[in-house]
Order: structure tokens, then C-alpha cells, then sequence
């Protein structure tokens, strides 16, 4: 009885990612175009499954998050790349990283703390907004951090790339990043400022009349997801193994957050499969776009319609299956239900007045 | 004195571009809780439809090279015609969806026909000669300005006075000024829902097609993301004008041209490039004081 209870606290998490492995298994079988894609997808799950922790459990959409992406990615290079190099073309950088070369996993380290300091900061002015302006104040953030790492020559090589970056994640790292993104994030989700959380979003006024902090329940998530984000970049970086500042922006905040809500903002489900489907339609399309043998002629696509695919697709969720894919319902077996029904926390976010 | 008063008509000059854009995605804002991020891309149609499309880098103008007297409203009708379509396609079916949906939605319609228009005209910006005329300086004791800065402030002046007189006045203003009030006490008195939205859109639609006009004439060069800048400098604009509030769309829109133009001519020259960086720090900076923004709207208090 003991052990049931316990797995039924953690049968999500672990069918999540047990089903992310079968995928990487696959996919690792394939050849090195599916290897990329395969890889690229994992890393894009971390800053998914991280924006999501703010996301998906406070219901204030974020357009910014791609920005920590970019500056865990950034802060991660610095780490990485080789002395000469930086001192060659980084010379602003503070003496440690300029002459110091540090292991992936301290640079990594290093990306998910820089991001979450900028979310402090960030987070204690604009958390105080409601709802849609601090959506909107996020993009502003998105704005500063691309006009700012566009531009400073001396730290960020400007917009001239940062290059040499080892690159040292292949799937199965990704993979490891992954499950512990998903673990984290339901372990946030479970805990007590996780239902908190959730209460602001279901209602905000009951939610304060219940003596909830909400800028402190909101601050708390957002800080946790800019750090998961954070290490999504770093993993891109030493993915890439180069870094423009122009990567990190509109296009990227689109698709993840097309990944989110494709798949279901309301679950942690909906983030991973979110992810999973999104990227396949994407590559569907891609393929597309390069054009297809049927028989003697080529079919191709304009370039374009990748986007615009994409863009339909999710506008099509959204007209018909509001709550997303998965409507906001977590994966689990049936036969671990509780007897109790009903679980308050795993109903979809209210999508109507 | 002189180098300020110029500052001051090219920062008024840019505010009633930031102004114009921010009405038209307040004034949506305030009727549809609808955060339009596909406004900019009104604007990038506007600017393309007076061209034809080809992949060559100089354009071949169509309706471009028409007079200005038959110009200006067929830009309109195009840009209306795609911002009804936008509502009737994709905003009508999710009416009863929450504002974060909706403006998932925007950003959705935005990125499509963002890439629509690269489908259609090709990657490459394009350089177009519009009306090369108003970029002649007129002195004026000392001052030097393009006649198009001049024309730019008074097209604003007289697009929002007429804005506010079909507000204030006409059935039809009246009617969208109800259902921004209180949408469904408006929709139990008569007024038809579709149509007020569907008014709104249009008339969003001419403020874009106005924007892109007078933007086209100042840059000369066309490009896929061109309004995106704008829509993303009108939406700071709205927030701290006050979300809901037209005026405060129209303050915001004024203040964050200014707080642009003035930092562009006085920061010191190596932390110029860092401009937006800023000027959107100036914004959160406001927002901390002023959570509701400069002119909150009282039609926007959350009821319980």
C-alpha cells in the first residue's frame, strides 16, 4: 500500500520520462540529421519544461524567457572557450573567466545562477504587475537582453559570434538534462508554493483573500524556471558550439512558447508532449520545404511555410482544443488512480470568463 | 537651443508614430481584451501593397506611384480588409477565450503573415521611393526640418482628433466606447458584438495604414519585420499609458518617442548603441512606480 502511494506521487514524472528515452533510444538508432534533431529537440524540452514551472503553473504568459536562455548560454561560453581566444576578442571579460577555462559542467553551473540573479532582479519589479502587463514588461526584458548582447563588443563579441565552444552535448547528456528538468519541475509543481502557485492562477483574489503572497509565489517560480531556462542555454551553446544574441529572440520565443501551448499549458504532460509534437510538425514541414521525390517530380514547399505551418497549427489548437492536447490532464496509469477521484491541482486553467 | 528645439520636433515626430500605433492596439485592447501583436504586421502590409511582388532589390511600384489622393485610401482598404480578415479568421472563434490566449493568438497571426509576406515578396529588403518630395528641409529661423516631420505631427493631430469626435459623437464611436465599458451590459442594450469588433479592427487598420505611409516615406526600405519594432515600442507605450486608457496610449506612445530621441542625442556616443536596452529599463523603471500606468482606466479594475 506504501509503495503504491509513493508511486502514485511519481508515476507521472517517471512515464514522462521513460517515454522521452524510448524517443532518444529511437532516435539515437537513426542517422546523424536525426541525431541533430533529436538532440535539438531534448535541449529545447529543458527550456520548455522550465518555462513551463512559471508558465504553466502561475497562467501569466512570458515572452522573456528566451532572454535567460541567452544569457545562461552566454555565461556558459565564457566558461568554456579557450583563454587565447577570449583574450583576443572578449576583452571585457572579468579576470577569472578571461585567463580561466572552466569543465562543462561548472560552466553550466554558472548559466543556470547568472539567469536566476537576473530573474530576481527582474522578477521584483515586474511580478508586481498584473497579469498582462508583466507579460508585456517581459518583453521589454526580451528587448533589453538582445539590445544589450548585440552590442557589447567587448563581452560578447557583439554581433560577431562567440565560437569555439566545445561542444560536448550529444542526446543522451541532453537526455540526462531533460529528465532532471522534468523531475524538478514536478517536484515544484507538487510542493506547497507549487499549489500556491496554482491557486493564483485559478483565482487571484480568492487566492490572496487565502493569505497567499502572490508576488512571492510568483517571484519564487519565476526565479526557479529563468535557472532551468539558464541551463537550456548552456546546453545550446555546447550544442552549437556558436552563440549569436539574435538566435535568442522572437522566432525561438515563438516556438517555445507554441510548444507550451500546443501541448497544454495547464500540465507538466502538456509541456513534454508539447515539445515532442512540435517538433516533429516542424521537421514534417522542414522536410517539405526541401522538397519531396513523388515519382519523376519534386514536390516542394516555398520557403516560409515552415512558419507559416507552424503558426496554423497552433492557431488551430487554440480555436479547437483551447486547453491543449493533453487539456491540462497529467499521464498517468489508470489503474494507480485514486480512489478519491478527482485530483483540484490537474484541472485545465480556466480558458473562459 | 537650437540643436534642442530640433531634438524636440524629431522626438514629437517619433512619439505621434508611437502614438498612432499604440491607439490602434489600445483601442483593441480596451473592446476585446485583445493584445495585438499583429498590428506591426498591419503595418508591413500596408507598406508592401503599394508594390509588386518580385524578388528584385528596387521595387516596381503599382499602387506606389498613384496619386497621393487615391493612394492613401486604397492603402486603407487593403490594411482593413486584412485586419477584418485576421478578426473573422482566427479572433471570432476564440472570443470566449482568456487574454493570455488571445494574445498567443496575435503572436501567432503575426508570425504568419510575417512569413506570408516573405513567401510572397521574397527575403530581401527592398529600397521604395515614396513621396521623396517631403524629405526637403524647410528653415524655419535657424531650424532645419524635413517638411515630413511636420507633416507626420499633423497627421496624428488630425487622425486623433478625428478619432475622438467619431468616439465621442457618432453612433457607432459611442457604441464602441460601451462595449469597452462593459461588453455584455452593451451587448444586453442592443449593441451587435461582431460589428462594434468588427469596427474596431477596421478602424485599427487605418491607423496602421497611416503609420505605414508616413514610416515608408522616413525609411525608404522595406522588410518583412518592419512594423514589428514599432508594435513591440506601441505595446511599452500602451503599459505605461495605462493598459485600457486611450489617452494613455497616446501619453505612452508621446513619452517613449521622447525618452528615445533624447537619449539617442545625448548619451555619450559608446553607450548609444545600448539605446533600447535604456529605454525599455526607463519603462520598467516607470511600471515599479506606477503599476496601473500613467492614466489608468477605471474600466479595467478587476471585479470581483
Amino acid at each position: 500500500m506504501f509503495i503504491r502511494t509513493a508511486l502514485r506521487g511519481l508515476i507521472t514524472p517517471l512515464l514522462l520520462i521513460l517515454g522521452v528515452a524510448v524517443i532518444t533510444f529511437l532516435g539515437v538508432l537513426g542517422g546523424d540529421q536525426v541525431q541533430t534533431s533529436l538532440t535539438e529537440m531534448l535541449i529545447r524540452m529543458v527550456v520548455v519544461v522550465g518555462m513551463w514551472i512559471f508558465v504553466g503553473n502561475s497562467g501569466v504568459i512570458s515572452f522573456g524567457h528566451v532572454g535567460f536562455m541567452c544569457i545562461g548560454g552566454y555565461a556558459a561560453a565564457w566558461a568554456t572557450v579557450d583563454p587565447n581566444w577570449k583574450s583576443i576578442m572578449l576583452t571585457g571579460l572579468p579576470d577569472f573567466l578571461q585567463n580561466g577555462q572552466y569543465p562543462f559542467p561548472y560552466a553550466v553551473i554558472g548559466g543556470a545562477v547568472l539567469a536566476a540573479v537576473v530573474a530576481i532582479v527582474l522578477g521584483a519589479a515586474i511580478m508586481r504587475l498584473s497579469g498582462i502587463a508583466a507579460s508585456i514588461a517581459t518583453f521589454a526584458f526580451l528587448m533589453i537582453v538582445n539590445s544589450v548582447y548585440s552590442n557589447w563588443d567587448s563581452v560578447t563579441g557583439g554581433t560577431s559570434s562567440i565560437i569555439g565552444i566545445p561542444t560536448v552535448v550529444g542526446p543522451w547528456v541532453a537526455f540526462a538534462f531533460a529528465a532532471g528538468a522534468i523531475l524538478l519541475a514536478y517536484a515544484f509543481k507538487s510542493s506547497r508554493f507549487g499549489l500556491m502557485l496554482r491557486a493564483t492562477r485559478e483565482d487571484e483574489v480568492a487566492a490572496k483573500a487565502s493569505a497567499i503572497n502572490v508576488f512571492r509565489v510568483r517571484l519564487a517560480a519565476f526565479v526557479l524556471s529563468a535557472g532551468v531556462v539558464g541551463v537550456g542555454g548552456a546546453l545550446w551553446a555546447h550544442f552549437l558550439g556558436v552563440l549569436t544574441a539574435d538566435s535568442f529572440y522572437l522566432s525561438l520565443s515563438f516556438i517555445t512558447l507554441s510548444m507550451l501551448v500546443v501541448g497544454g499549458l495547464g500540465s507538466l504532460t502538456g509541456a513534454v508532449v508539447g515539445v515532442v509534437v512540435v517538433t516533429i510538425v516542424v521537421e514534417v514541414l522542414r522536410a517539405l520545404e526541401g522538397g519531396i521525390a513523388l515519382g519523376k517530380a519534386t514536390l516542394s514547399l516555398p520557403p516560409g511555410s515552415q512558419e507559416i505551418g507552424l503558426g496554423l497549427v497552433l492557431a488551430l489548437i487554440m480555436i479547437f482544443r483551447p486547453s491543449g492536447l493533453t487539456r491540462g490532464r497529467e499521464f498517468r496509469l489508470p489503474w494507480l488512480q485514486s480512489r478519491a477521484g478527482v485530483v483540484v491541482s490537474n484541472t485545465a486553467p480556466a480558458t473562459g470568463e | 537651443m537650437i540643436n534642442f528645439l530640433q531634438n524636440l520636433i524629431d522626438a514629437l515626430s517619433l512619439g505621434s508614430l508611437y502614438a498612432l500605433v499604440a491607439l490602434g492596439i489600445g483601442l483593441l485592447f480596451g473592446i476585446l481584451r485583445l493584445v495585438n501583436f499583429a498590428h506591426g504586421d498591419f503595418i508591413t502590409i500596408g507598406a508592401y501593397s503599394l508594390i509588386l511582388p518580385s524578388a528584385s532589390v528596387t521595387a516596381t511600384m503599382v499602387i506606389g506611384s498613384w496619386h497621393w489622393e487615391a493612394l492613401i485610401p486604397m492603402v486603407c482598404v487593403i490594411v482593413i480588409i486584412v485586419a477584418m480578415a485576421t478578426d473573422i479568421l482566427v479572433f471570432r472563434p476564440l472570443r470566449r477565450s482568456s487574454a493570455p490566449t488571445l494574445m498567443i493568438a496575435s503572436f501567432a497571426v503575426s508570425y504568419m503573415i510575417q512569413n506570408g509576406v516573405l513567401m510572397i515578396y521574397g527575403a530581401r529588403p527592398k529600397a521604395v521611393n515614396l513621396w521623396s518630395a517631403l524629405t526637403t528641409q524647410i528653415n524655419f529661423y535657424g531650424l532645419r526640418e524635413p517638411v515630413l516631420q511636420l507633416v507626420t505631427i499633423a497627421t496624428t493631430i488630425v487622425l486623433m482628433v478625428g478619432l475622438s469626435l467619431f468616439l465621442k459623437r457618432s453612433r457607432w464611436g459611442i457604441q464602441m466606447r460601451a462595449a469597452a465599458e462593459d461588453f455584455r451590459m452593451a451587448q444586453y442594450l442592443g449593441v451587435r458584438g461582431n460589428f462594434v469588433i468588427g469596427l474596431a479592427f477596421a478602424v485599427s487598420g487605418i491607423l496602421a495604414a497611416a503609420v505605414s505611409l508616413l514610416f515608408l516615406a522616413q525609411t525608404g526600405a522595406l522588410s518583412n519585420v518592419m512594423g514589428v519594432p514599432l508594435a513591440l515600442f506601441a505595446f511599452v507605450a500602451v503599459v505605461v499609458g495605462g493598459m485600457g486608457s486611450l489617452p494613455g496610449a497616446v501619453v505612452g506612445g508621446f513619452l517613449v518617442g521622447i525618452v528615445t530621441t533624447m537619449l539617442q542625442a545625448y548619451l555619450p556616443p559608446d553607450l548609444r548603441v545600448f539605446r533600447d536596452a535604456f529605454t525599455f529599463t526607463f519603462v520598467i523603471i516607470v511600471l515599479l512606480v506606477r503599476p496601473a500606468g500613467l492614466i489608468p482606466s477605471r474600466s479595467i479594475v478587476e471585479r470581483v
